[in-house]
């Protein structure tokens, strides 16, 4: 079937299965690979995008049910060659170790600063439920979040 | 994992969905939130031939007062279940129990109908839905009919509904004593099926993953409404149910978390009202 989305700002249409999972479409046909495979299950949230401004495990969409919506992936985040606010906070903290859980952990944190712009370090760690880092790097992944929310706070 | 190959439909509106089930029948399986059943697919523990996506039909998507009762529509997702003003003044049971649903993402995509439909034992509204004893609205090509609740869920993943059925709507009555709720939830991790789980409002007291449906642990409620306190009501808790023993939990395990949650639900709720 034809799907027609837009991502990252930019139309991409292809005739696919309808059957292709989102995440295969960004990584196969939109040639994005920064959004992992991890689990296939939806639980470790390594697949994580947003779909209309809104974090979702793309393992767990199929592309059929985002033709005609909005997809952001983390190639999608920076602008002008500026790292978003989010990508800053992690370099800055250190929130990652291997890598592999770093693009869902950003998308889950944009969405989630999105809904809340000033969580407490409680609700950093409830609102990271679906997202697995099995280097256990949690500490600094809830550092960038909330160094993340005061950058936001200081340019509001 | 990739599903079996399906054909993908896009339904516009609610008679165009009643239409594409009665032409596909069982071949075909509605799609609201899709985070019950493509997990099934990809695990190809499912396999229907047609999907019949029902996720553009936004005017299923609301939260109203009706007076009585606040009336849910099936695609409402929990991410707005649990953000809806109008349920945390009314029923905030039902509002946490949303909260309580996977994670955000999994909230962001999930809806109240289709773990309704679903009807997982180990889900947690359905069990939150049977302890409020709201009534479910089913549109068929004839026309719509109300089902109670506890009519509802027949057995593991098997409602009431008609194949050429579709759930449109959720009346929650509204609670005698609302804030007088508790939710209670054993898991794992957070993002994990309960293993048992259960919900209490109004001396009612429903439990999940306790059988093959959720259930009311009717011995509790009947010690409960004879003036027993929360520790001895709680005692009966297991009784009547029919856990499973599995990878997770033995049965005996399972009757034990029902006791002491239930037990702790009653007395949470009781210190609230």
């Amino acid at each position: 079937m034809k799907v027609d989305l837009t991502v990252n700002g930019k139309d991409v249409t292809a005739d696919v299965e309808d059957r292709m999972l989102l995440v295969h479409f960004l990584r196969d046909v939109a040639n994005l690979t920064a959004t992992n495979v991890g689990c296939d299950t939806t639980s470790c949230g390594a697949c994580t995008v947003l779909l209309d401004g809104e974090s979702v495990k793309s393992c767990t969409v199929l592309a059929a049910q985002a033709s005609g919506h909005e997809v952001t992936t983390l190639e999608g985040l920076a602008s002008d060659g500026e790292m978003h606010p989010v990508q800053r906070a992690f370099h800055q903290e250190h929130g990652l170790q291997c890598g592999f859980c770093t693009p869902g952990m950003v998308m889950a944190i944009v969405s989630m600063l999105k809904e809340n712009p000033h969580p407490t370090e409680e609700q950093v760690r409830q609102g990271l439920e679906g997202n697995l880092c099995r280097c256990t790097g949690y500490h600094n992944i809830v550092r960038a979040a909330l160094a993340a929310a005061d950058e936001e706070k200081v340019t509001a | 994992m990739i599903p079996v190959a399906f054909t993908y439909k896009r339904a516009g509106s609610v008679s165009e969905a009643l239409e594409l089930a009665a032409e596909h029948g069982d071949d075909a399986k509605f799609l609201a939130g899709g985070h019950s059943l493509l997990p099934l697919m990809k695990l190809r523990l499912a396999a229907p031939e047609v999907i019949i996506d029902l996720t553009g039909l936004r005017d299923l998507s609301y939260v109203t007062d009706q007076g009585s009762h606040i009336a849910i529509g099936a695609l409402t997702r929990h991410h707005d279940v649990e953000h809806s003003d109008v349920l945390r003044r009314e029923v905030p049971l039902l509002a946490h129990a949303a909260s309580q649903v996977g994670d955000p993402q999994i909230r962001h995509r999930g809806t109240i109908g289709g773990s309704i439909a679903h009807a997982d034992p180990a889900s947690d509204l359905p069990a939150t839905l049977l302890t409020l004893d709201a009534t479910l609205v089913a549109q068929g090509s004839d026309g719509s009919r109300e089902i109670p609740v506890g009519e509802f869920f027949q057995s593991l993943f098997e409602t009431a509904l008609e194949p050429d059925e579709m759930l449109t709507e959720i009346r929650v009555p509204k609670p005698a004593a609302a804030g007088a709720w508790s939710f209670q939830k054993f898991t794992q991790r957070a993002i994990d099926w309960a293993i048992v789980g259960c919900a209490v409002q109004d001396g009612r007291i429903g439990l999940v993953n306790m059988g093959g449906t959720p259930l009311r642990a009717t011995a509790a409620e009947a010690a409960l409404s004879d003036g027993a306190a929360p520790a001895d009501a709680a005692a009966h808790a297991a009784e009547g149910t029919s856990a499973a023993d599995d990878i997770r939990a033995t049965r005996a395990y399972r009757e034990h978390l029902a006791r002491v949650l239930v037990s702790r639900a009653l007395t949470e709720a009781r210190s609230r009202v």
